[in-house]
Order: structure tokens, then sequence, then C-alpha cells
């Protein structure tokens, strides 16, 4: 088990290094530095010499890979590649247009973020999973026909029409929570309610509908009918022996995200204005700050590389044939 | 008209443990209303064991699971009456069925893989039944458990009460099921093709058990089974479906004796075995009528080769002969005398085509690496094939025989070059195969080919049939042009005794046995000198079975092939083949001519293997077989790999590998007991 996380965590290097390859390529030879300066500049004030004073004070004066003009090891140091590539693998991000550390900020924009994430995510799974062994339990009635009906017709609308229908009925009409904002502390919850209600809500159609058609497959299974001719209750049927059986595909779907968390949720941060990660690469992507989105990319993957790790290792805790050697 | 006034209820009726009384089931499908159980009526007694006997798709399994109310949602029990120890099942409400379920009735099933919870232990799976039926828990619960493992047999019990089903061999799975099903102590057992999917040895050792088990506790058991050699060794009342409807029933002695309905006589016409060899098998001609309609007439009568006018428009009612029930015209005044039907035509041997083998292998070997650790270092090696020599000569059949895992299908894919050798030869003609680059091989495969054993899983399903056929010739370029092609795949469906005309469907349009004859179209297509034939039958009925046999004896005598048959069902072997190697843990352990291997054998396992086939006469339980099971190829015993099976084994099996003795003519055997003359052996 050690050995393979081991060996995994190797793999990720060289898969790391290549999405840093590919990040800057994008940022610095795609886009170059020229045309960030002229985009940021503005039609009217780009001359060569504020293209020039740009670049310096950002410092992507410097050439890409390799710095003939200095000497011993800062001729690869003393790059473009380096400074702002390199360096994000030790979370050195630089700063930001606004003169903000981007590290600095990305650690206190987490906890806004994960504070709508991750009871979206346990909320919505609990939701999603309970709603699909329900349809499962009452499986060719007309509640689970209805059912499906309505996950389909929840999966048809927009995202953006929960959100603001949500804060125009419960905000607005009933009045019940702020419509949007943040504070740290316990005092926070009440402007959390809303937005982790959205998502849950907005989740719903897609998940329960695929939760259902795992669990339809397990049902189905030749040990389901084994179980019942023991005499156990359909529900301790579909408790003890689906349920466990149908999380090995559901793990597949649900463990790679929950290191993405961190990185918030791009549209509810903004409607609700959360100053979490989301709004942050939202933000970033308006002012383009080319910097925190090249930060944001590189997190993202980190993260996602993790998730798989994790989906890898939780199947040997639910799967007793999988063995990671 | 029902069923309840016109069966002939047995004498002993208080003693019924279960009563069946006019079953239907309905099943409902997009299409049409299926009456896939139709007015079935029988009794299970304490203590006796009622064989249920049938071909696919007569209903048998939809009967058990009426009985334990677990039909599947779309099916319902439309009439009848099921009585159990005096109570209606049917009338009982659902939580007080589920008593019933696992504690009074207990069911096992045919797929013992796929029947048990992967992801639960085997005494999770266990204790679930002792918790709900006898409030057995902790402690108690596993001492309980403990016990019934070792009731059926399962070595180091305690060991396995915490493994995984994965962890078990089929054999062993089959035994915690059977632990389940007894947990409950229920006073019947539905025991549904229990043994369908394990080697006879196995099978042998699991009918054992349950026998045993059976006279132990005084249970009832209703055997589902196809199989008439269980039927034969199992049985004391048997009861033959088909179409929905039972068509005989009697005691096991009397139905062995002499079958009645000629459905019953057909089956055990369809065997093949060794007196029959030569001659061409029985076959059913047409197919089970569909079950969406009422049928005026009997269902079997436009199978039937004694029908008459009546049989289309009059449903036969039970007629009592001997204490048989049948439900056929032919009874109607007296017992009908049937004329044993005389052996099918002979079919000619093929002309001896040139001297020499068609293929031969020497010293073949396949060894699979073992990988670990970080850097995957080969640690060991799974020896699949280790030393195989065969020959096959043109128009003869070698049959390669052998339990699960003993490496025979992987010599089928290495002569094939589909698996690549590790060392050996694969001599094809005066052509070596092994080492051939993909595209060197090529010429070679229009003269080898494959016929699979599940013909479900062997064709492509969106595929049409003449695409299937088109493919290989293409691939091998055989026949100039597309017409040719064409004009050939006709003539091959002709050939297997398929309509040309079916070329455009997709194999879903197909029942198991039109499949197989696809299957052997495609081989043929390229004209090939030999087909491995990878256990070509084992998933088909016994009357499709014989079909196929007989297609494949007709296309040797024709086109003089040679056949590689993989197989572990040894009543084919004798019917079919020439000659017999029997394979343990990856090498030949007896060859030789068939009468010779199967009349005369040598080897201990040789003779264990047909020790532990179910003969049909009519006599209950089993001659010893093999003990214990088929060990890992990747650790296989020191000496002869057969020694901790084998009853003669001595000092000498355990420290070296027997030599090869000949014992006249090509029969060869490596046993030390053969070759030093001892414990009864040649």
């Amino acid at each position: 088990m050690f050995g393979y996380i081991v060996r995994r965590a190797l793999y990720a290097l060289p898969i790391l290094l290549g999405v840093n390859l590919l990040t800057f390529a994008l940022f610095f030879v795609v886009n170059t530095p020229d045309d960030m300066a002229r985009m940021q500049l503005g039609a009217k004030r780009v001359t060569p010499e504020a293209i020039e004073n740009w670049k310096a004070e950002r410092g992507y004066d410097k050439p890409r890979f390799y710095n003939d003009k200095a000497f011993g090891v800062s001729k690869f140091t003393d790059t473009i590649f380096y400074d702002k590539s390199l360096k994000m693998f030790a979370f050195e991000f630089g700063a930001a247009d606004d003169g903000r550390d981007i590290a600095e900020e990305i650690r206190s924009r987490m906890v806004p973020s994960l504070a709508i994430a991750l009871p979206t995510f346990l909320l919505g799974l609990y939701v999603t999973v309970s709603l699909a062994l329900l349809l499962v339990f009452f499986r060719q009635t007309a509640l689970d026909f209805s059912g499906v009906v309505l996950c389909v017709a929840m999966m048809s609308v927009s995202s953006l029409f929960y959100i603001i229908g949500g804060q125009w009925l419960v905000a607005k009409i009933w009045q019940l929570v702020p419509i949007s904002g943040y504070t740290g502390g316990l005092d926070g919850a009440r402007f959390l309610i809303l937005p982790v209600l959205v998502s849950v809500v907005a989740g719903i159609g897609a998940n329960t509908r695929w939760y259902r058609t795992i669990f339809l497959e397990e049902v189905s299974r030749d040990y389901v009918r084994t179980a019942r001719a023991k005499g156990l209750s359909e529900l301790r049927v579909l408790f003890r022996h689906v349920l466990k059986n149908a999380m090995i595909p559901v793990l597949t779907g649900v463990v790679v995200v929950i290191p993405l968390l961190f990185m918030g949720s791009l549209l509810v941060e903004s409607f609700f204005g959360i100053p979490g990660l989301g709004s942050y690469t939202i933000d970033a992507i308006n002012a383009q700050d080319f910097s925190v989105v090249r930060a944001m990319v590189f997190i993202g993957s980190l993260l996602y590389i993790v998730g798989l790790l994790l989906t890898d290792i939780s199947y040997t805790l639910v799967d007793p044939r999988v063995r990671l050697e | 008209m029902t069923m309840l006034e016109e069966l002939p209820k047995p004498a002993a009726l208080a003693a019924d443990l279960l009563a069946v009384r006019g079953l239907k089931v309905e099943l409902q499908t997009p299409r049409a209303t299926l009456r896939p159980v139709d007015g079935v009526s029988f009794a299970v007694r304490a203590g006796e064991t009622f064989a249920l006997l049938g071909e696919s798709g007569c209903g048998k399994s939809m009967t058990a699971l009426a009985l334990m109310r677990l039909l599947p949602m779309a099916a319902r029990i439309a009439a009848g009456q099921v009585e159990f120890s005096g109570r209606d099942l049917l009338a009982r409400p659902e939580a007080a069925m589920r008593e019933v379920r696992g504690g009074q009735i207990a069911m096992i099933f045919q797929e013992p893989s796929t029947s048990l919870n992967p992801v639960m232990t085997v005494f999770d799976q266990i204790a679930e039944v002792l918790g709900l039926h006898r409030g057995l828990y902790g402690e108690a619960a596993r001492g309980e458990a403990l016990r019934l493992l070792g009731a059926v047999g399962i070595p180091d019990p305690a060991e396995r009460l915490s493994a995984y089903p994965f962890e078990l061999s089929g054999g062993m799975k089959q035994r915690v099921m059977i632990a389940m099903a007894l947990a409950g102590e229920p006073q019947l057992l539905i025991a549904d093709e229990p043994t369908t999917a394990l080697d006879v040895t196995i099978q042998a050792q699991v009918l054992e058990v349950l026998m045993r088990l059976q006279a132990e506790r005084g249970m009832g058991m209703l055997l589902i089974t196809h199989d008439l050699g269980v039927v034969s060794k199992m049985a004391h009342q048997v009861g033959v479906m088909y179409a929905g409807e039972l068509v005989e029933t009697g005691d096991r002695a009397h139905f062995f004796a002499a079958p009645l309905h000629p459905y019953s006589r057909k089956l055990f016409a369809a065997l093949p075995s060794e007196a029959l060899r030569g001659h061409a098998l029985e076959t059913l001609q047409g197919t089970v009528p569909p079950l969406d309609r009422a049928f005026a007439g009997c269902r079997f009568a436009d199978r039937c080769p004694a029908v008459m006018a009546r049989c289309h428009s009059e449903a036969p009612g039970w007629h009592s002969v001997d204490g048989q029930q049948v439900r056929c015209h032919l009874f109607e005044n007296e017992r009908a005398e049937w004329v044993k039907a005389a052996p099918g035509a002979v079919v000619p041997a093929a002309a001896a085509k040139a001297d020499g083998p068609v293929l031969e292998t020497r010293g073949l070997e396949v060894h699979f690496p073992i990988r670990k650790g970080l850097f995957k270092r080969v640690v060991g090696h799974v020896r699949a094939v280790d030393g195989v020599s065969l020959s096959i000569s043109a128009g003869r059949t070698l049959a390669l025989v052998g339990e699960s895992g003993c490496g025979k299908t992987t010599v089928g894919k290495a002569i094939l070059q589909l698996v690549r050798p590790t060392a050996g030869e694969v001599l094809f003609g005066k052509h070596q195969l092994v080492g051939l680059s993909p595209q060197a091989m090529k010429p070679h495969r229009k003269g080898l080919q494959m016929v699979f054993q599940d013909p479900f899983a062997s064709l492509n399903p969106r595929m049409r049939i003449g695409d299937i056929l088109l493919e290989g010739m293409a691939a091998l370029k055989v026949g100039e042009s597309l017409e040719a092609r064409s004009a050939r795949i006709d003539e091959l469906l002709q050939r297997v005794g398929l309509d040309p005309a079916m070329r455009s469907r997709f194999p879903h349009e197909f029942s198991g046995g039109q499949r197989q004859r696809i299957a052997i179209a495609r081989a043929l297509a390229v004209a090939p000198a030999l087909i491995v034939c990878d256990e070509p039958t084992s998933a088909l009925d016994v009357s499709v079975q014989a079909q196929i046999l007989n297609l494949l004896r007709e296309l040797q005598a024709e086109l003089g092939l040679s056949y590689l048959f993989i197989t572990h069902n040894l009543a084919v072997v004798d019917y079919l083949a020439h000659d017999v190697a029997v394979m343990y843990l990856g090498r030949i352990v007896e060859a030789g001519p068939a009468e010779q291997v199967l009349r005369a054998p040598a080897h201990p396992y040789t003779r264990a293997l047909l020790a532990a086939v179910p003969k049909l006469d009519g006599e209950h339980g089993f001659a010893a077989g093999a003990g214990g099971e088929i060990p890992s190829p990747i650790n296989p015993p020191g000496g002869c790999h057969f020694h901790p099976r084998c009853p003669l084994a001595r000092e000498v099996c355990r420290g070296e590998y027997p030599g090869q003795t000949t014992l006249g003519g090509s029969h060869v055997v490596h046993c030390h007991a053969v070759s030093e003359g001892w414990g009864g052996a040649h």
C-alpha cells in the first residue's frame, strides 16, 4: 500500500511537470508578455516604453529559458520559466497585479470556498444517494417514473436559474437570509445557507439519476437474489448489500472531486459575493490577471492528480478484491 | 378442467412437505404476456429429493422462484396453490413470507461466483441468516458458522470465515452457499442447477455433501437441473418439464428404466456416449414453441416423432403407467410399445489423408510472469502450460481433457499464437509457428481456426451474420471478389444448417445453438485444416449439443478436418474423440487412443475424472472421485503434481515427477504407480 502511494506520487511528478510546461507555453509562448502588456495597458496607452516598463515591473522582460547574460546557475534561474513556472512547485506564485501576494491570498480565500463547497458536497451526496435509493426501492412504480421525469426536468434547467430564483424567493420575498455577502466565524452561517442550498438543489437532478442507474444495475445482480432468499427485508437488502457494492462505481465520480472542493465554485461564489477562490479566479479572468489564472490552473491540476490517487486508495477500503501493490 | 382433478395423488399425501398445485406464472414483456409456468403440480416429501428436469427456458427456475415468491418484478403468480407444511404460502403476507425464506425454505443457485456478495466476508454472509432466523449473534454465531463450514467440507474453516468470496474457488463458493442455506435449518432446500458451473470432480464432491446433509437432516430437496446424470444420482422423484408444464413424473428407478414421454426419451437419446460412436446423435427438430399463446394441443406435438392427428387439437391429460404419470395421448389405453430408436445413420469415418500429423506441439510452455513491487520485478511464474507435446493427424479428433484451471484453453490459444508460447515448438505441417511475427503468421491463420465456448459472447452483437463471416475471409484474402465471397457465405450458412437468407440478421436474433453454428461457419469460411474447439457445447442444452456434435462429425467426414477438442465433458469425448490427452496442472498426464485411455485408464487422475461422471444407471450415490481441488499453477506441488489428491501416492511421488511409461501403442502415462507396478495400477 505504502509502496503503491510512493510509486503513484512519483508518477505524478512528470505529469505535473508536463502541466507546468503546457501552461508556460500557453501563457508565455502562445500569448507573449508583449501581448499581455498591450491588453493590460489598453489601446490608447500602448507605447514601446510603456510595454517595456510593464514587463520590467513584473519580471517579464527576462529571456524565457536561458539567460546568456547572467552567470553560473543564474543562466537558468534568471529566466521567466524558472521565476514564473518552476517556482510554482514551491507554491511561490509571486504577486498579483494589485500587488498582493498570490500565495497569501489563496490561503485566506480557501476558507470561505471550503465553507460553501464542503457542506454542499456532503449534503448533496446524502440527499442524492437517499433519493436514488428511494426511487430504486419503488422501482417500476409511478413514484419511480415521476421521480425520473422530475430529475430530467431539474437537469434541464440552467444553474443560473436556481441561483437567481433562490435569491429572489428565499432572500427577497421570504427574507429568511441575506441575498449575498460573507463574514467569518459562526455569524457567517446565515450567509452560507442559501448558496449551499442552491448548489445542492442544482445538483439533485443529474446526480440522483446517475446513482439510480448504478443502484438499479446492482439490484438485478445474483447476490441480491441470494440476499432476498435469506429472508432479509428489502430495506436491509438495499442498505447492507446493494449500497456497499454500489459504492464502488459511485466512488469513482465522488472521491476525485474532494480535493477540488478547495477551488470553490466559480458561479455560486460570484453571485453570492463569497470571497473564495472561485470568485478570485473569475475576477482574475475578468481583469486579465495572468499570474493569478496561471496559479489557479496549476493548483487545479495538482488537486486533480491528488483526487485520482485518493480514488484508487479508496477502492481498497470498499472493495476487498482491490489490493494496491 | 384443472390439473387438480387430473393428477393422481400419491398415497402418502400427508407426508408431503411441499405441495404445488396448478401453479401458473405470467411474465409481462414489452411485446406479450408469457406463461413460463403454466399449471405445474408436484409434491416434495420430507427427506426426499424431487428433481425438476428440463432444458433452458422450460420454466423450471421460474417455478422455484415462484415458490419462494422471489419472482422478477415483471412476473407474477397468476394461479395455483403452494402448500408448505400444511400452510398456503401464496396467502401469506410478505413479512411472514420472509420468515419462510431462509428459515424454512432455503435456496442455492447455479452461479456461485455471482450469487455471493463480493464485498462481504463468508462469516458476515452466514451470520446474517443465523441472526435473522435463529437469533444467534457474536460468539454463538461464530461457533455455528464454523460448524456449518465443517459440515459442508471446507478445509480450515476458521480461516475461511474471514475470507471474501473472490478468495475461494468455485467449488468452495458453492459449499459456502450450501452452508449459508443450511444456516437457517430449513426443512426444504431448493437447489437450482447447483453444480452446473463446476467441474465434474467438484460436482461429485458437492453433490455428495448435499446428499449427506439431506440424509442427516431429513430435509426435503427440490433439485432443478438439466443434467440427467445428476438426476440419476440424486433424485427420488423426477418431474420432466417442457414449455412451462410437467409432461412426466415418476420415481427415479422407473423413469430411468423406461422414460415414457417422447420428449423424455429424446433427452436420453441425445446424450452422447461411447455406444453411439460413429452414429449420428438423435436430435429434436424445431424449437420450443413461444409461450405467449394458449395451446390447443400438446406443446411437444410439432417436434414429436410419434405425433398423431389429435395431438394438434387436443391437450393430452395425465395417464398412469406403473406408478409413472405421463401427459401424452400415446398412453391413453395401454402402455404404448416404444421401439427403441435405432442408432442414427452411420457417419463414415474421414478418408485418411496424407500421413503424418497436421499439427504437432513439442514441449510447449506458456509461463505468465508475476510482477511485484515498486519496479514490477518478476517474482515468479504461473506455469499455465508446462511442456505439452501433442500430435493431431489429418481427419482425426484429439480431445484435451482436464479440470478448469489445468491450462487446456491456454494450450489452444498458444497453438494459434493468440498467446505467445515461452518455449517449445508448434509445427503446423512443416512450418514452425512459434516466434513468427503477426505478419508471417497470417498465411497460416487460414489453416488454423477456433470455435469458442460461449456463442453469446463470441459474436460481435453489432455486426450482421454475413459481415461476421465476410470479415475473416477478407482479412485473410480468401476468395477473389466480393461476389465470390458472398456466394461462399450462402454456401457456408447452408452447410451448417442455416438459411442463407439469415445473413442480414444480427446475432441476438439467433438461439444459442444457431449462434454456435454461425461460429462454426466463421471458422470454416477460410477452409482450415484444423479447428480448435474450446468447449463448443458446454453452454448448450443436451438436444442442441447433439445437433452441434452431429454437425462437427459430418464436417470432419466431408472435409477431412482435424479437431483439437478442448472439453471437460467425458461423455462427449467418448462419443467424438479418436485420441485423448488428459491434462493436469499444465502437463499431460496420460494420452493415447480414446478406447484405451477411457476403457483402461492407467493414471489415477484419469480414473478419478471418469469416476466422477454421474452415470445414468439409476443408482444413487457416487464412486470415490478425486478429493481436493486443483492446486495453484504458481506453486505446483513438488514431485508428481497430483500426489496430494492421489489415493496411490507414496514417498517417491512427493520427490520426483514421474517419467513417461508406454503402455503399448501410443498410450502413454506419467505415473510412478504404473511404472513401478504398485497400488493396483497396471
